[in-house]
C-alpha cells in the first residue's frame, strides 16, 4: 500500500510541546498518524501527512495544537474565491452541488 | 484515554436511568425504530445510485434513535449521519451485535464532510442525546462516534453538557467489532484512513459526471469556432474541423477524471495539477499520432490543442482533491494560486491561436 502524501511544507499545523500533557487525544483522532505518543510526550512524525482537518486541535483541551483547518477541495476553494467567503463546496439538498455523498 | 472524570455535572446532565429492559413502545419516552443489519436489494441499488448521481443528495434517513438486534440498557450507542449510505454501512457492520444507533441531522451528508461543515457537530450531538432521551435508554454513559466525526465533535463539551463520555471509534465501520472485542481500544491501523485503488475507483463517476456536464458547452464553442465563416456557420467545416477537438475534449475528461485518480500514487509529483497535466500531455501526444498534420494543413490548431488539452485534464484532475482523503486546504490553495492564472493564460492563448488560424483561413491575415 502506497501512503500518499500531498504537497510538502504547506500545512499550517502548529504544535506547542510545552502545553502538551501527553493525553494522546490527538493521536486518537488523527486519520493520518501525524502524532506519536512516546513516554507521555507527543511528537509530530510527519507534518506533510497532515490534511488540516482540524480534529486534533478541536479535541486538544490544552491548546497545544493550532491548525488552520478547512476542506482540501479545489471546487470549494474556487467557490470561496468567487464569493469572497470561506471555502465551501456548498453541498446540500438546496444547492445544485452534490460532491459530499 | 485522556479525559479525567469531571467533578461537576450540569443539572441537565444525568438523570437516574430507568434501567428497565427496553422494548418497542415500552415507554413513550423511548421512541426508536428497529432496523435490520442486512441490506436488501434496494439498499444495494441505493448505494449504486449514490455513487454515480445526484441521487446521493436525497438519500436520507430520519434523525433519531434506532435499534439493531435486541439492545437493552447496557448496550452500546453508535452515532452516525443521516446520509442513508453512512447509516446502512454502520448497521451492516453491527450485524450480530445488539446496539443503539443515534442518527444526527447532517442534512443528508456523510460523517466526514458533515463534521467539516459542523453539522455532524458538538451541538447537534448534545441536542440529539437530549431529544432521544438517551439517559433513560442506557445506563452506561458512553457513546461511540466515528473517529472522523472528531473534526466536528468536541468530546469534552459533550461530556460536560450531557454526562456522556465520547469514545472516538475506528475510522471505518468495518473495524467496529474488532474494536469492541479489543475492549474499545483502537489499533494504530484502525485510526488511519486509506485511499487505495478501489476507494479511488468508486469516486471517479462523481468526477466524470460534473466534467461531462460542461462538455456540451465546450462542444458548442468548438463547433462555432471551426464552423464560423464571414458568410455564416458552415456545418461541414464545423464538424470536420471540430471533431478532433471534441475527441481531445473527451480524452481530457477521461484522463483528468478517471485515469489520473485511478493511477494517482503512480504518477510522478505530488501536485494534482501537475499529475493531470503530465498524463494529459502523454495522452494528447498519443492521440495526435492519429491526427495527421495534413488534416488541418496548418500547425496552428495542433499548437492550440497541445497547449489547451493537457491543462484541461490538469484542471479536471485538480477537482479530485475534493474526493481524496489526504489533501490539505493549504496545499490546494497553493495549487490554485499557481494553477488558475496558468489555466486562464493557456485557454486565452489557445483561443488566440485558433482565431489567428481562422483569420488566415479567411485570407484576412
Amino acid at each position: 500500500m502506497v501512503y500518499m502524501k500531498y504537497i510538502a511544507d504547506v500545512v499550517t499545523l502548529e504544535f506547542f510541546q510545552e502545553k502538551c500533557t501527553g493525553c494522546g487525544k490527538c493521536v486518537e483522532v488523527c486519520p493520518h498518524g501525524v502524532f506519536l505518543l512516546q513516554d507521555k510526550k507527543v511528537f509530530i512524525t510527519d507534518r506533510d501527512r497532515c490534511m488540516e482537518c482540524g480534529a486534533c486541535a478541536n479535541n486538544c483541551e490544552f491548546g497545544a495544537i493550532n491548525v488552520n483547518s478547512g476542506v482540501g477541495c479545489a471546487a470549494a476553494i474556487i467557490n470561496g474565491m468567487i464569493t469572497g467567503g470561506p471555502p465551501s463546496c456548498d453541498c446540500g439538498v438546496e444547492s445544485g452541488s452534490n460532491c459530499c455523498g | 484515554m485522556g479525559i479525567e472524570k469531571l467533578s461537576f455535572l450540569p443539572p441537565t446532565a444525568v438523570k437516574k436511568a430507568a434501567g428497565q429492559p427496553v422494548a418497542l413502545g415500552d415507554s413513550p419516552r423511548r421512541v426508536f425504530s428497529k432496523v435490520e443489519p442486512d441490506w436488501t436489494w434496494k439498499d444495494y441499488w441505493g448505494e449504486i445510485k449514490c455513487r454515480v448521481s445526484s441521487f446521493r443528495m436525497r438519500y436520507t434517513v430520519n434523525p433519531g434513535l434506532y435499534a439493531v438486534g435486541e439492545p437493552d440498557e447496557a448496550s452500546d450507542v453508535f452515532v452516525t449521519a443521516n446520509y442513508k449510505l453512512s447509516f446502512d454501512i454502520l448497521r451492516r457492520e453491527l450485524r450480530g451485535l445488539n446496539a443503539w444507533i443515534i442518527v444526527l441531522d447532517t442534512k443528508g451528508i456523510n460523517v466526514w464532510c458533515a463534521a467539516g461543515k459542523g453539522t455532524f457537530g458538538t451541538n447537534e450531538l448534545i441536542n440529539r442525546i437530549k431529544e432521544t432521551n438517551l439517559h433513560n435508554v442506557v445506563t452506561r454513559r458512553r457513546i461511540i462516534i466515528p473517529q472522523l466525526g472528531a473534526v466536528g465533535v468536541n468530546a469534552r463539551i459533550v461530556q460536560q453538557r450531557t454526562g456522556f463520555r465520547v469514545y472516538f471509534g475506528p475510522a471505518h465501520a468495518k473495524d467496529i467489532s474488532a474494536y469492541i472485542r479489543a475492549g474499545y481500544i483502537k489499533t494504530p491501523e484502525m485510526r488511519l484512513v486509506r485511499f487505495n485503488m478501489l476507494d479511488r475507483l468508486v469516486l471517479t463517476p462523481m468526477e466524470i459526471n460534473p466534467a461531462m456536464k460542461k462538455f456540451p458547452l465546450f462542444g458548442l464553442i468548438v463547433l462555432i469556432l471551426f464552423g464560423i465563416q464571414p458568410s455564416g456557420i458552415l456545418f461541414k467545416d464545423a464538424w470536420e474541423g471540430g471533431l478532433p477537438f471534441l475527441i481531445l475534449g473527451l480524452m481530457s475528461v477521461f484522463i483528468g477524471a478517471f485515469i489520473t485518480p485511478l493511477l494517482l500514487p503512480f504518477i510522478p509529483f505530488r501536485s494534482f495539477a501537475v499529475k493531470g497535466w503530465l498524463t494529459g500531455v502523454i495522452a494528447v501526444f498519443a492521440l495526435m499520432k492519429g491526427i495527421e498534420l495534413s488534416y488541418y494543413k496548418s500547425l496552428l490548431p495542433l499548437a492550440a490543442a497541445y497547449i489547451f488539452f493537457p491543462f484541461a485534464s490538469s484542471y479536471i484532475a485538480l477537482q479530485f482533491t475534493g474526493s481524496t482523503t489526504f489533501t490539505s486546504m493549504s496545499g490546494v490553495k497553493k495549487e490554485l494560486k499557481i494553477g488558475v492564472p496558468v489555466y486562464l493564460t493557456a485557454t486565452a492563448l489557445s483561443l488566440l491561436i485558433l482565431i489567428i488560424y481562422k483569420l488566415s483561413q479567411w485570407g484576412i491575415i
